[in-house]
């Protein structure tokens, strides 16, 4: 069970958040211009470190915020 | 036998109790196993799987063979708390679950501390009480119902024991949980602890694990015969139960531990046998002064004996004894430690693997690291629990340490297994696995500890491997040569077995899952419906009148929505209120068609898909104002919509002012469907003009019912029926639903009616007849797809994989049999298709009814490039009969719309 | 057990969005009686904070509201049928909240004034601390209303 500082209600139980995945990987500015193999490894394509790994939460049971934190998968300590 | 004095039992406080059906006493204060040891029982079932005579070898929790039957399964007579009446069965192998439903209430506790101390031995006590003292928030758990830890076994220190428990209970932020078990170390210090009927969820700033070592047994020829003890577990027997397991003991060991043993035991004990050359000769000195034989680098290569033991063979000598105890050295416990990412190394002088590096806040300390001697177990424990308050915000003095006679732990001499015939020699005596077995594991290749456990099963019994798991690391480092142990398996949650029925708590029976119930719930309940659970949701299914069954009932629900009038409570939908000057063009931005010129005071249906273009929801949405709307979701999608609509505003376009506020249960929804649907208004909302000419489809009005609630009204349909929806305040819910029904005109329908009349007009049930793969090309909606704009998931219909003329695509399905009713998931073939395996799959059935208005049956299916398919028969194979069907164009009544108007 | 359930009437709720430096948020502080509070999980009977720029106002109307928030961009939701409001109270109060609740409600971090929206078993709840006795409210939505009352009830007579 993860303890994970809400920006904002601060440390809360993994179970009030929703994750995100990856951050930092924007919507394409425009999807229409891109070839299929860009589209593709925007939708599909995400890193998965052994590691430090700078991910996406909500707080969707609190105050609804999303927010970004880097996390090491491998010990699962937050770390920023 | 039990011993004249002595002990912390109460022998005023006589408790019988039955093993095996024969009755015995003990005390109050005894386990089980002392109690039993007290009354000369110390042979318990035979082993698992080679039926070989065993006996009670531990004191704690690491006991392998001393497994009985109670009320419960598999619990450990060492760790049973004696009490009178109890009635014990020894056990081989596998215990049995009662019939009887479990009585006991189990309930949980969440509870947050700064600094938790895991383990009530000394050093454990130490940190307490340091940490306690400067006023930081402690919890202090310990599995045994007393603290004391070694100390209780040793007799050492009690009155200062005595003196700090008193202390820690008096401290008004502190609490002491014994009897509790931290059995599993969690992510920031999350650790799950047992007691007998309450879970405890703690979350503590900082963590001092204190949790004490176990001793290890040797691995020598006959070593699995009952009389043969961890030499710990002798010595607690006699100093803190007064239980003696034997008069002529001989003690065997390779490190100084056990020593202690013999020496409480002075008398009774006649050698000791020491694996290492030159042993301390301050020990070897006291054991002569005391009798005691000492033989140096010597080892047990053999016991003797068939039922029991009844000597050892050292050498070429033959030495008698009833009781053999054993020290094989010792293992820090560091199960939690392990659990909570640290990492261990091997200590070639302690011989054993020692804490190496912490990852989460805490400190580990005494013999869990590898600490043995008092003096510096008392020292770390009140370092770390005056470090731990430090580093959580307290302040305080280091307490003084009570006296304790310095101690020199002098190096063990490990030795892993003998000389002899390997299939005697037992390294997990739960499993009955010896070292002939482990040889065949590294003979077949296997280097790693983790491959031999899997393929020998040691470690793998009730008590996991505490015993026996760092006798394999030994034997295997023997067999293949290794200079040292190569490292240990995974330690995995739970420590010590916990039981479902305490994880569950209160989480069972009616408080399993929260029920959600409508405002108008209680009608429903009162006029017989046959509730469905839609997510938490409890939803009216039908409502079967007497003598109905509910297929009876459902084809009366449909015929009056079709042809008289009908109602249904549809306050489940989900429902979000978007406002903000950017509503629209966010609207506009997530949905698949246009919302930005949507005219206020009119709805619209809308699509939702991911990014990658799968159909994720729908919904009508309402323009209440420029900058307002109200948008419905599926019942059971309402907060994935929210989330969606919040990541997209927050993350990608915060730009957009635009705020979103869910309103599910700020309005109740009744749906009053059917060609007179205009009569029931007429007498519940007066005051609005349903006419055809003032009440477009696809608008709404803001109005008064006829009892002054005020209500929105929207012109809309999910049947293909003339149609409206009264939305009212909740609290209102139940009162207008009331008035409703007093018309005495409509019919109540539930969800099964209301799936049987959108099917019949192609409408999908997203998550029904979508599965997250489905886009809405593949439903035939291409019409709600704007090619105009841009929105979520919309590049993703130029990719090829959505193009593919084999995607699978919505059709309808027309049994040849008009009784027959295809099951919803049944898999879909072509009818020439052989039915070897693999069979070749053109799709499934994804909703299938009985139609009234058709007076047939008929189905919605997703089926590989279906619509090329249309006239064509599909077979459905069952496993007792096979189904044919036309498909068909997936809209089955009233293609033209005629009805929407009445 | 010393601990008190029962359910009470909060006059209106309204959810409100508003950037908290606009000075339409003073105007609605000033309409309150009370400046919206800017510390995270704080609030009074009058208004509780919900997030950065949200809150949950309590008897104010919609149209009030929408009035002093003006021309600044926000959102103002009647929402007074969307929770129902119960009130826990009495020495034992908190005790029975922990077997449900994982935030930590001890004095030193949870007190009078404090509110958290936050989970009690399983389901959602807007939690604030009214005073020491300790008495505390508890806004659910009513379908949830039920359940929770059946598990408090429950908790209620496991606590102590």
């Amino acid at each position: 069970m993860l303890l994970i500082p809400c920006p904002w209600c601060g440390d809360r139980d993994e179970t009030e958040f929703h994750y995100g995945g990856q951050a930092g990987v924007p919507y394409p500015e425009r999807p229409a211009e891109l070839t299929d193999e860009q589209w593709g490894e925007y939708l599909f394509v995400r890193d998965n470190p052994k590691g430090e790994f700078a991910e996406r939460w909500s707080h969707s049971a609190g105050c609804r915020r999303w927010f970004n934190l880097v996390r090491n998968t491998a010990t699962h300590e937050i770390v920023r | 036998m039990r011993l004249p004095e002595g002990g912390r039992i109460d022998r005023t406080k006589p408790l019988r109790f039955t093993v095996d059906g024969i009755e015995h006493t003990g005390c109050a204060g005894d386990t089980l196993a002392s109690a039993m040891i007290a009354n000369g029982l110390l042979t318990v079932a035979p082993s698992t799987y080679l039926g070989r005579p065993r006996g009670i070898f531990a004191a704690g929790v690491d006991e392998p063979n001393a497994l009985v039957q109670l009320d419960d399964p598999m619990q450990l007579a060492t760790t049973v708390e004696l009490v009178d009446g109890l009635a014990a069965t020894t056990l081989r192998g596998k215990g049995r679950l009662t019939d009887e439903p479990d009585a006991a209430r189990y309930d949980k506790r969440n509870a947050h501390c700064d600094v938790l101390v895991v383990g009530g031995g000394p050093a454990g006590v130490a940190a307490a009480l340091a940490a306690g003292r400067t006023g930081a928030r402690t919890i202090l758990a310990d599995e045994q119902r007393e603290l004391g830890g070694s100390l209780l076994t040793e007799n050492r220190l009690l009155d200062w024991l005595a003196d700090a428990v008193e202390e820690l209970d008096a401290l008004p932020e502190t609490r002491v949980l014994t009897g509790t078990t931290a059995f599993g170390y969690y992510d920031q210090n999350f650790v799950a602890c047992a007691s007998k009927t309450r879970l405890w969820h703690v979350r503590a700033k900082h963590v001092v694990l204190a949790t004490g070592a176990h001793e290890r047994p040797l691995v020598f020829v006959d070593n699995d015969l009952p009389g043969i003890m961890l030499a710990s577990a002798v010595r607690q027997y006699v100093n803190r139960y007064a239980a003696l397991p034997g008069e002529n003991i001989v003690v065997a060991t390779t490190n100084d531990g056990a020593y202690g043993t013999a020496f409480d035991l002075a008398g009774r004990v006649s050698t000791i046998v020491d694996s290492r050359s030159e042993p301390p000769a301050e020990l070897v000195n006291r054991a002569r002064e005391l009798g005691i034989e000492v033989l140096a680098g010597s080892t047990v290569r053999q016991a003797l004996g068939t039922q029991r033991i009844g000597g050892v063979r050292v050498g070429d000598r033959e030495i008698a004894c009833d009781v053999l105890a054993v020290s094989g050295g010792w293992n820090p416990a560091v199960h939690l430690f392990s659990q909570s990412q640290g990492k261990t190394r091997y200590d070639e002088r302690k011989a054993a693997f020692v804490p190496d590096k912490s990852v989460q806040a805490q400190h580990i300390v005494g013999a869990a690291n590898a600490v043995y001697d008092l003096t510096g177990c008392l020292d770390e424990g009140f370092s770390a629990g005056i470090e731990a308050a430090k580093m959580t915000g307290f302040d305080g003095e280091k307490p003084a340490a009570p006296y304790t006679a310095r101690e020199v732990i002098t190096d063990p001499h490990p030795v892993w297994f003998v000389d002899g015939p390997e299939g005697r020699q037992f390294v997990d005596l739960q499993r009955d696995v010896t070292v002939a077995d482990v040889r065949r594991a590294t003979g077949a290749g296997m280097r790693s500890v983790e491959h031999v456990k899997r393929y020998t099963t040691i470690g793998t019994a009730h008590d996991q491997g505490k015993t026996s798991g760092f006798a394999a690391i030994g034997v295997i480092a023997q067999l293949l040569g290794a200079e040292s142990p190569q490292g240990t398996t995974t330690y995995r949650p739970p420590y010590t077995p916990v039981s479902f029925a305490l994880l569950a708590g209160r989480d069972r029976g009616e408080l399993h899952d929260p029920v959600r119930k409508t405002p108008m719930h209680d009608w429903h309940v009162r006029n017989g419906a046959v509730f469905e659970n839609v997510g938490q949701w409890k939803r009216p299914w039908y409502y079967p009148q007497p003598g109905e069954d509910m297929k009876a009932a459902v084809l009366r629900e449909c015929r009056a929505a079709r042809t008289d009038v009908a109602v249904m409570d549809a306050s489940t939908l989900g429902k979000i209120d978007i406002q903000g000057p950017d509503a629209g063009e966010f609207l506009n931005r997530v949905y698949t068609n246009a919302f930005a010129k949507l005219k206020v005071g009119h709805c619209r249906y809308g699509l939702l898909c991911k990014a990658d273009g799968m159909v994720f929801d729908d919904g009508v949405v309402m323009r209440v104002a420029e900058d307002r709307f109200l948008a419905t979701t599926t019942t059971g999608n309402a907060a994935a919509v929210l989330d969606w609509f919040e990541e997209w505003a927050q993350t990608e376009w915060p730009d957009l002012e635009v705020w979103f506020t869910s309103v599910t249960e700020q309005w109740a929804t009744i749906a009053v469907v059917g060609p007179q649907a205009r009569v029931v208004l007429a007498i519940v909302a007066p005051d609005v003009d349903c006419s055809q000419d003032a009440f477009d489809f696809m608008t709404f009005k803001d109005a008064f019912l006829a009892d002054g609630t005020p209500a929105r009204i929207a012109r809309v349909s999910f049947s293909g029926e003339l149609a409206f929806e009264i939305n009212v305040d909740g609290r209102a819910g139940a009162r207008v639903w009331d008035a409703v029904m007093a018309t005495g005109l409509p019919t109540p329908y539930g969800t099964e009616t209301m799936h049987v009349l959108r099917a019949e007009k192609g409408y999908v049930i997203v998550g029904q007849d979508t599965d997250g793969t489905v886009t809405p090309q593949d439903l035939g909606m291409e019409w709600i797809v704007s090619p105009r704009k841009d929105f979520v998931g919309k590049r993703s219909y130029q990719r090829p994989d959505a193009t593919r003329p084999d995607r699978k695509q919505l059709v309808g399905l027309l049994p040849t049999d008009p009784d027959e009713l295809l099951p919803e998931g049944a898999q879909l073939i072509a009818p020439d298709t052989p039915l070897t395996p693999p069979v070749p799959m053109l799709g499934h059935v994804t909703s299938s009814y009985h139609s009234a208005a058709l007076e047939r049956t008929f189905a919605l299916a997703l089926v590989k490039g279906g619509r090329q398919l249309i006239g064509r028969t599909v077979l459905a194979p069952l496993r007792d009969r096979t189904i044919a069907a036309t498909i068909t164009e997936p809209i089955f009544y009233d293609p033209e719309g005629a009805r929407r108007d009445g | 057990m010393t601990v008190d359930l029962r359910e009470i009437a909060l006059p209106r709720q309204v959810d409100l969005r508003v950037d908290p430096i606009a000075p339409a948020a003073t105007r609605i502080g000033e309409l309150l009686g009370t400046p919206l509070p800017v510390v995270p999980n704080t609030g009074s009977e009058a208004v509780l904070w919900l997030g950065p720029d949200e809150w949950l106002v309590f008897g104010a109307s919609e149209d009030q509201l929408r009035t002093a928030l003006g021309d600044t961009p926000g959102s103002v939701v009647d929402v007074s049928a969307n929770r129902v409001v119960y009130e826990l109270s009495g020495p034992d109060a908190r005790d029975v909240l922990e077997q449900g609740c994982a935030i930590d409600l001890h004095p030193r971090a949870f007190g009078p004034g404090r509110c958290a929206q936050t989970m009690l078993a399983r389901a959602n709840v807007i939690l604030h601390q009214v005073d020491a006795a300790p008495t505390y409210r508890l806004l659910v939505r009513p379908s949830f209303a039920g359940y929770l009352t059946s598990w408090l009830r429950d908790a209620m007579s496991a606590a102590g």
